[in-house]
């Protein structure tokens, strides 16, 4: 049967205000609430889609972070075998860091390396490089991006992935496992878990946690951040206020101006 | 180390991917910065004749292998590294597109070079590399540089210069690469895909009613649909929504989608991820109502409103239709 890792991180969920650490180097961690990656979302749900439709064990690695838990009991709750959780990590990793962690967990606790190694293709704080291709280096993988679909080749041999182009054109492409593969976007949007069926899989499944200990500081980062800021707003736009029946009007006022309201 | 720039010269199905004169501009400003040489290095099959539109470049690195005619993303990473271990250039240009994405990893995980993702802008400062990187979302900005004097790979986003600074008459010279790309790669492409026809082409639209994940549900597209049917456009939308299948690929606006220059550009939730905003930072008149004062949306948009989408429409298409009745138009 496929195996099939699915690799998920924590990123900052950018709908709440980030504020930036006293360093000016990195984002306050401590203020921050954290949400599963996009796309990491979407490349679990591929990997569920995937055992439904053919048979597949689904493993789901997660790096430990706030509110992971509830990401993984999910995971388990829609169908995943197993969830792993590593533990003992600092906060603020960069991304060559979480790739040589998960490398170490693929390598150390799935034993063989499994026929699919599934991430999202890029995270919101992939600074130094996206974590698949590192993880595919690292294995000595091949990798291919921007996935958004996967089935098994019609002759048996392999899988076809369609990875996205400019313009809404998809390409094919025959991938022979292992791969490491970039998921875009899942065939459908990640299903949601209902609370109960949420609570269920925290009392009867289980998280396995693995300590990867790093040491305290980074190893021999290959970049150096000087500085982080937030970006200046409405560099450019003309912030309209009011009450909404008066935003209303001068926004009419515009599109008549744009000669978008045949009068 | 040569310590010269290099820029990856997109290329897709026979053209030059306009983000590749883009990133050609800003290569130049690197290189005259530098003092150094600006090489364009061009990957695929049949593709000689492209070399002479990258005459921005000082000279073009030219790899021509019917191997090479369709961008497999380790296939090309497999034929650059060599080349860039060989000549070790300061820094190496890779467009962040579909096409290019994962490439510029690659070769710094298999070469052990920095890698910056999310560039927007670089320059010299006291002789080292520094870029301005775009991230999470948009909403921070990062000065980095790379550290150890080894080739940096900087992952360059759309529109790091205007695309016509990257033109040039110039015939650049041109250096043919022996490459031997393996002939049976764990990756291999079969074919295109062309996307179905959607119900309304968004390109010949003078007004489009864009949405995103701030309408919430499907149910609320329909009072974008009454806004867009209000003044004679049709509804788009960003990444987000056509991922929970709530409107179709065929209305996708960005950088897996299309790229639209309508008159008007109404962005309703849309927080203005630089994907997105690629697709649309052109049209004439752009308005954004985001519930996010901070949203990037709000740096390439015309006219602002913080506030939530869903209350402003209906009373925004009142509104419309009420100045309709008022001037007797048929709408």
């Amino acid at each position: 049967m496929m195996k099939i890792a699915v690799l998920l991180k924590m990123a900052p969920d950018v709908v709440e205000e980030l504020e930036i650490a006293a360093s000016g180097k990195s984002l306050d961690f401590k203020s921050l609430r954290m949400a599963p990656n996009e796309s990491d979302e979407h490349a679990v749900e591929e990997a569920l889609l995937l055992k439904e439709r053919f048979g597949a064990k689904v493993i789901v690695v997660a790096l430990e972070a706030p509110e992971v838990d509830e990401a993984l009991f999910g995971a388990l709750a829609n169908g995943a075998d197993r969830a792993i959780k590593i533990t003992g990590l600092r906060e603020n990793l960069t991304t060559a860091e979480e790739a040589d962690v998960f490398t170490r967990v693929v390598r150390g606790e799935i034993g063989a390396i499994p026929d699919l190694i599934l991430t999202g293709v890029q995270a919101i704080d992939d600074l130094d490089g996206l974590i698949g291709p590192l993880i595919a280096c690292e294995l000595g993988l091949p990798f291919l991006g921007v996935v958004v679909g996967l089935s098994p080749c019609p002759d048996g041999a392999g899988m076809v992935a369609l990875k996205e182009c400019p313009g809404g054109v998809r390409a094919e492409f025959d991938v022979t496992p292992p791969a490491v593969l970039g998921i875009q976007a899942a065939e459908r949007p990640p299903r949601y878990v209902p609370l109960a069926k949420l609570q269920a899989a925290a009392h009867t499944k289980k998280i396995e946690l693995v300590p990867v200990p790093l040491p305290t500081d980074p190893v021999n980062p290959l970049i150096e951040v000087l500085r982080m800021r937030r970006r200046a707003p409405a560099a450019r736009a003309e912030m309209l206020s009011g009450s909404v029946e008066e935003i209303a009007g001068r926004l009419c006022e515009v599109l008549a101006g744009q000669d978008l309201i045949e009068e | 180390m040569s310590g010269d720039i290099w820029v990856l010269a997109e290329q897709w199905r026979g053209r030059i991917s306009e983000i590749t004169y883009e990133i050609l501009a800003l290569g130049r400003d690197l290189a005259d910065e530098a003092g150094v040489r600006l090489e364009a290095v061009l990957v695929g099959s049949h593709v000689r004749g492209l070399a002479d539109t990258l005459g921005t470049a000082d000279s073009v690195l030219l790899i021509d292998h019917p191997l090479l005619a369709e961008p497999v993303t380790p296939t090309y990473a497999d034929v650059l590294a060599p080349l860039l271990a060989d000549r070790s250039p300061a820094a190496f240009l890779v467009p962040l597109t579909n096409i290019s994405l994962g490439i510029g990893t690659l070769l710094a995980g298999e070469l052990r070079l920095p890698a910056v993702n999310f560039c927007r802008d670089a320059h010299f400062v006291d002789r080292r590399l520094r870029a301005t990187c775009v991230l999470y979302g948009g909403k921070i900005e990062a000065e980095v540089t790379p550290r150890g004097g080894a080739t940096a790979i900087l992952g360059i986003w759309p529109h790091a210069r205007p695309p016509e600074k990257g033109h040039s008459k110039r015939l650049p010279g041109v250096e043919e690469i022996a490459a031997s790309p393996d002939a049976a790669p764990a990756i291999r492409f079969r074919r295109y895909i062309n996307p179905p026809a959607g119900d309304v082409d968004l390109t010949k639209q003078e007004a489009l009613v864009a949405v995103g994940r701030g309408m919430r549900s499907k149910e609320n597209l329909e009072l974008a649909e009454a806004l867009a049917r209000g003044i004679g456009g049709a509804v788009c939308a960003s990444r987000p929504v056509v991922d929970q299948h709530w409107l179709p690929l065929s209305r996708q606006v960005g950088k897996s989608g299309l790229t639209v220059k309508p008159k008007l550009y109404f962005a309703l939730g849309i927080s203005g991820a630089p994907e997105h905003v690629e697709g649309m930072r052109k049209s004439d008149c752009i308005i954004a109502v985001n519930t996010d004062p901070q949203a990037p949306i709000f740096n390439v948009a015309n006219y602002g409103v913080v506030g939530d989408a869903l209350e402003l429409l209906p009373v925004l298409t009142r509104a419309v239709e009420g100045r309709k009745r008022a001037g007797g138009g048929a709408g």
